[in-house]
């Protein structure tokens, strides 16, 4: 417990699984390469990066557009889409229902319940609904992560200090005032933590929405690709979209600690 | 297909050969012929085209054991308010792309002289169709039975093109893997044995039939009625004798070289492959097409010309 790495020490030991699980890729490929040399499953590193030149800086046979910069266009459209519906509605919904103990009465357990259908499970319905188009697709994240937020947000509220609403209108704040001065400004890092939370289900959502009907898009390209077995394409796809995901996270984080130091002292 | 399900029957005729067969149903068709590919199964139920792209191209030698039937209609192209197959310039089609619905695309297109560049494709997933074609936004869509009975229905809508156009090219087989094959014929003895004694129970006339095929369009989800019209647009190959006739004609190598050339257009060959002649494809006349030192994928008929023979 008392042993701690040094600097160096930590970005090794942070590298060494990463290293780990490389070599053990590397080694099962070169063995089921030796056993079938046409083998699809685990294409060595060499095949994966021709696969990237390919689909990052190659126009395709059949469309001539360049396909991996097409995908991730139109998949980060839909996923910004998405994720700002929900994070807007997540932050008007969950400050009124932490706020308002009338619109908390009546929203509150509908939000409870609706939070519990599996998004999944309605996407057939979204689809006649909704269309084939791009709007079932930002609907389903919406509805995917937008609970999640109103809920997160609403007990965000409910977690501040009564006694510091009080306050406020003792000393003559409005309803209005008190949202607004008090109440959102102490919840904005909780929001974005919350939406960096969203980020895994999100693309989760984009994803099986573009498995099922589209015509780009990142789940579009692996799910078509699947047809033929092409590992190459759809290996370094995932590595990518782990990427995006990533530095998605990564930017909320700093934008979070630029925007509000006082929270993380 | 729900063929030689029936546990018992199978049992018995594993039995006569010593050695037991598990059957799996998966649920999702490409999933099994990906599974197959990765080398879980030592056999499956596979049309022709895929046995190429999706084995074959993945570099496991594999044989189609059987002919069993060939798409006869029971694969179409329908349009909201559209008469013709020239009516489908400019539409944005909702079908699997680069399954067998792509290819039968490609030959209704060939027939009006269109090319894909004319349309736009939306990769759908096939238990989606339906659904699909239901909203506003999908004018066109190419799928397979029982799904385009279903967007038959739908008001205002033609079915334009279907597989009968292309009698023969649109081929169900039951592929195995050409090593185990090899190492235990009796595998495939065994396999051809089930297959046309539960074909001959099926095409019976009478109660037997009736039974048997109603067990199956219960297993694919249908009902006797659903089942009887779809095997309507089906050609069955209920005797060994059609099916090893058509396993040895001069047609299977046309279609071949037709949907080869469409899968190396497609890129369905592998994305690094130069030509179309990478896979080398065998026949049961001993002809071949393709790379001769990369047979992948080989049309067997003779456990079939066994079972004609009476002598499995």
């Amino acid at each position: 417990m008392n042993i701690a790495p040094s600097r160096i020490g930590r970005l090794m030991l942070a590298l060494l699984p990463f290293v780990l699980i490389a070599t053990i890729y590397v080694v099962a490929s070169a063995e089921r390469r030796a056993v079938n040399p046409d083998d699809k499953l685990l294409p060595p590193v060499s095949e994966m990066a021709d696969a990237v030149r390919r689909v990052a800086f190659e126009p395709d046979r059949r469309s001539g557009e360049i396909v991996l910069w097409t995908d991730t266009a139109a998949s980060l459209q839909r996923l910004a889409l998405g994720l700002g519906i929900a994070t807007l509605i997540g932050l008007v919904f969950g400050l009124a229902i932490g706020v308002l103990p009338m619109v908390s009465a009546t929203l509150a357990p509908l939000v409870a319940v609706l939070s519990m259908i599996p998004p999944m499970a309605i996407l057939p319905v979204l689809f006649i609904v909704f269309g084939l188009g791009e709007l079932s697709k930002v609907v389903l994240i919406v509805i995917g992560v937008g609970p999640f937020l109103i809920r997160d947000l609403s007990l965000a509220v409910a977690a501040l200090p009564a006694e510091q609403i009080v306050k406020a209108q003792s000393l003559g704040a409005s309803t209005w005032q008190v949202a607004i001065r008090v109440v959102l400004p102490q919840i904005m890092p909780r929001l974005i933590d919350a939406v960096r939370l969203s980020l895994g289900p999100a693309f989760l959502f984009l994803i099986s929405a573009e498995a099922i009907a589209a015509e780009s898009g990142l789940g579009y390209r692996i799910f078509l690709v699947r047809r033929f077995l092409a590992m190459d394409v759809i290996l370094p796809y995932v590595a990518w979209i782990t990427l995006l995901a990533y530095l998605m996270d990564y930017a909320l984080a700093r934008l979070s600690r630029a925007t509000f130091p006082w929270a993380y002292k | 297909m729900a063929l030689c399900r029936r546990r018992r029957h199978r049992q018995e005729v594993a039995d006569k050969y010593g050695i037991t067969i598990n059957v799996t149903q998966i649920n999702d068709y490409v999933e099994s012929v990906n599974q197959y590919t990765a080398g879980k199964f030592d056999g499956v139920t596979v049309t022709n085209m895929d046995a190429l792209t999706i084995p074959a191209a993945g570099g496991v030698d594999t044989t189609a054991l059987i002919i069993g039937d060939f798409s006869n209609g029971n694969d179409g192209i329908v349009l909201k308010k559209g008469k013709t197959v020239a009516d489908i310039k400019g539409r944005k089609i909702n079908m699997v792309e680069l399954s067998v619905s792509h290819y039968l695309l490609a030959r209704a297109l060939n027939s009006v002289k269109l090319k894909e560049k004319d349309i736009k494709v939306v990769n759908t997933s096939d238990s989606d169709i339906v659904g699909a074609f239901k909203s506003k936004d999908s004018t066109a869509v190419i799928t397979w039975n029982p799904q385009l009975m279903e967007v038959r229905a739908e008001p205002d809508s033609t079915l334009v093109y279907d597989s009968s156009k292309i009698p023969g090219e649109i081929i169900d087989t039951l592929a195995v893997k050409t090593e185990t094959l090899k190492d235990n014929p009796d595998f495939g003895k065994a396999l051809v044995g089930i297959w046309f004694e539960t074909l001959a129970l099926m095409s019976d006339a009478g109660d037997k039939g009736k039974t048997a095929r109603e067990a199956m369009a219960k297993l694919s989800g249908t009902d006797l009625a659903g089942f009887d019209t779809q095997l309507k647009t089906t050609k069955m190959f209920y005797t060994p004798k059609e099916a090893v006739a058509f396993a040895k004609g001069g047609e299977l190598v046309k279609t071949m070289e037709l949907v080869r050339t469409f899968c190396f257009e497609h890129n369905l060959l592998g994305e690094g492959v130069k030509s179309k002649d990478a896979i080398g494809i065998a026949f049961p006349s001993g002809e071949t097409m393709g790379r001769k030192a990369n047979l992948k994928l080989r049309f067997d008929a003779s456990f079939m010309q066994m079972a004609a023979d009476g002598k499995l």
